[in-house]
């Protein structure tokens, strides 16, 4: 019986599996040879210059400036983005307000702030202690207000040194987060927009407020489309708080070039400050794959015009893979 | 009497910019009836079905619902304009459904059931999960309640949208040509889940291009052209022997 069946199978001609001669690729293995070389000379050139002095960079790899400039550059990235998300959010839904005020002050802040180059901000925010020596909070017009009725009126409620306010960290935070929310604003606001406008009418529908809509409905499938150009905001702003050493602020860049000009190893330390940022950009990209992975939820199964994309080009259908 | 009235529309306008859509609907749906509405495309179908859940704001006449102004309050002889939170509520006991279905994608079909009788009605997660497997069940999806919208036929998709607008108790449901993106042999399901719906005695207003279903269970059918009611009545006779010379016209495309 069972033999029957198998012997039915072949008669009805399961045809064979192929075995047809690969096409020749000899342009690749030429090319490959010709990195293989380039690769091994670079190596070479590596070991043995003796300018990269890889026993002082291994020596000055985890010595105390260096890990507290690397913990600093941690902490400016993460302070610095999750400013900018913030105000990127903020900014966007003010852009996409139908309040015209609302959104023209939204378009002006990621007019200014796009236009304007990371380290003018940082060294301007490194300075801006020189226009205020101090910030007070009060009442807005309180002393014109008190004037103008012959009154001598002071509803000062805080007053703050803006040196101590506008330190160096603090400095640089806010002119990468100001200048980030900028960038995050109009990544958000593409991402809202790429949601239907099905989707926030369905949960108005259902009787949900405009703040609910957006949390639960419109946000989380923007994120999709938010999440992958975040990954890179990261990464690159990682990168940017090396602008901070300008400010000045003694993060990882600022102290690899004050071990280098007091040791005269300039171009070593130059590399050490390399290895860790390449170190440090390296984790952010794997955790970049795997947050990507986990915003795909729920589009997995038919093929979306990014997977097809994908599919197209030859590469595993993952969505939205992490290409930097 | 006017208890009884559900829905109530009288002279209602609505203009997009300059182009007038609605010219002055005059309706009134009673409790636990079931109104189709026909009509070739563009005449102000959709349109009028998103006025009465306030999608669309009117321009003129007054329209209400269940003896409520649709996103006014009147004091004084004067109009006063609904805050935000009061029309959302007015919105709450209207159940719509969409012809492109419009479930959460990144929600699984229970998920997009649960939504808002969890963040609108504050009911615990274990009540909604109760209440929506049953809503899920009663339309036949008892075993995808933990599918994505993507995982789902359309007609699956459409379903699970109707139990989506019954988990909130409305007392109302629009239909906005439910099963007009179906495909043919899906259509069936997902009407006879409005048939059921329609026995228990909820009131619908459906706009649909399905005859059948009309002369099924409508008790009322409307046809309108061009932003207006051109023809009512009992869909039998309607359907039968039209009068108004569109609606022989359209009708003769679509039997
Ligand atoms: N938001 C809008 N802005 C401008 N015009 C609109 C808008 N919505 C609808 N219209 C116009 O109003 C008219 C009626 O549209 P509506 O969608 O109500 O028609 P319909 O009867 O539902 O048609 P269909 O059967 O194709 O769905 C159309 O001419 C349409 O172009
Ligand atoms: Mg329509």
């Amino acid at each position: 019986m069972t033999s029957d069946s198998a012997s039915t199978d072949v008669a009805k001609g399961a045809p064979e599996a192929i075995k047809a001669i690969p096409v020749r690729h000899p342009g690749r293995w030429v090319a490959m040879a010709v990195i293989a070389v380039l690769v091994a000379m670079f190596v070479h050139m590596l070991i043995t210059n003796p300018q990269f002095h890889w026993s002082f960079i291994w020596d000055n790899l985890f010595t105390p400036p260096v890990l507290a400039g690397a913990r600093t550059t941690i902490l400016l990235t993460v302070g610095a983005m999750v400013v900018g998300v913030v105000l990127g959010i903020i900014a966007a839904v003010m852009r996409l307000s139908p309040n015209r005020v609302l959104s023209t002050v939204a378009f002006l802040y990621t007019w200014f702030f796009r236009a304007v180059p990371r380290l003018l901000l940082c060294v301007m925010f490194g300075t801006a202690g020189i226009l205020y020596q101090h910030l007070t909070l009060g009442f807005p017009f309180d002393k014109q207000l008190g004037d103008l009725f012959g009154l001598n009126v002071d509803s000062t409620i805080l007053t703050v040194d803006m040196n101590t306010l506008l330190s160096g960290f603090m400095a640089g935070l806010l002119a990468l987060g100001l200048s980030e929310g900028a960038y995050m604003a109009e990544i958000v606001r593409a991402g809202i927009l790429s949601v239907g406008d099905g989707q926030a009418e369905a949960a108005t529908a259902l009787g949900m407020s405009r703040g609910l809509t957006m949390r639960r409905v419109v946000l989380p499938q923007a994120m999709r489309v938010i999440v992958p150009p975040t990954g890179n905001e990261v990464i690159a702003m990682l990168k940017d708080t090396s602008l901070v050493a300008y400010v000045p602020y003694a993060e990882l860049f600022f102290n690899y070039e004050a071990i280098g000009s007091r040791t005269f190893q300039i171009f070593p330390a130059l590399i050490g400050a390399l290895l860790w940022y390449l170190a440090m950009s390296s984790v952010l990209l794997v955790i970049q794959y795997f947050v990507e992975k986990r915003f795909s939820r729920g589009r997995t199964v038919t093929g979306t015009g990014i997977r097809l994309a994908f599919l197209n080009r030859g590469k595993p259908s993952t969505v939205g893979g992490a290409d930097v | 009497m006017s208890d009884d009235v559900m829905v109530l529309a009288e002279a209602v306008h609505k203009s997009f910019g300059r182009t007038e859509v609605l010219k002055g609907i005059d309706l009134s749906v009673r409790r636990g009836q079931v109104v189709c509405i026909l009509g070739p495309s563009g005449s102000g179908k959709s349109t009028f079905l998103r006025c009465i859940n306030h999608l669309e704001k009117i321009n003129a006449g007054r329209l209400s619902v269940d003896g409520q102004l649709v996103g006014y309050t009147e004091r004084g002889g004067r109009l006063h304009e609904c805050k935000d939170s009061e029309i959302a509520a007015q919105r709450r006991e209207i159940g719509m459904v969409f012809q492109q279905f419009n479930l959460f994608p990144h929600m699984t079909a229970l998920e997009n059931v649960c939504l808002a009788p969890i963040k609108v009605r504050g009911l615990s997660g274990a009540d909604a999960r109760k209440r929506g497997g049953e809503l899920l069940t009663q339309v036949g999806l008892s075993d995808r309640m933990d599918s994505y919208p993507s995982q789902l036929s359309g007609g699956q998709q459409q379903r699970v949208a109707i139990a989506r607008a019954l988990a909130m108790d409305p007392k109302l449901m629009l239909f906005d040509e439910p099963t007009s993106a179906l495909d043919p042999e899906l259509v069936g399901d997902v009407l006879d889940v409005m048939k059921d719906l329609a026995r228990s005695g909820m009131t619908m207003v459906v706009v649909t291009h399905e005859i059948g279903f009309a002369r099924e269970v409508g008790d009322d059918l409307v046809f309108m052209d061009d932003g207006v009611i051109v023809e009512q009545g009992d869909p039998r006779e309607v359907l039968a022997n039209p009068r108004n010379e569109r609606t022989k016209q359209f009708l003769s495309k679509v039997l």
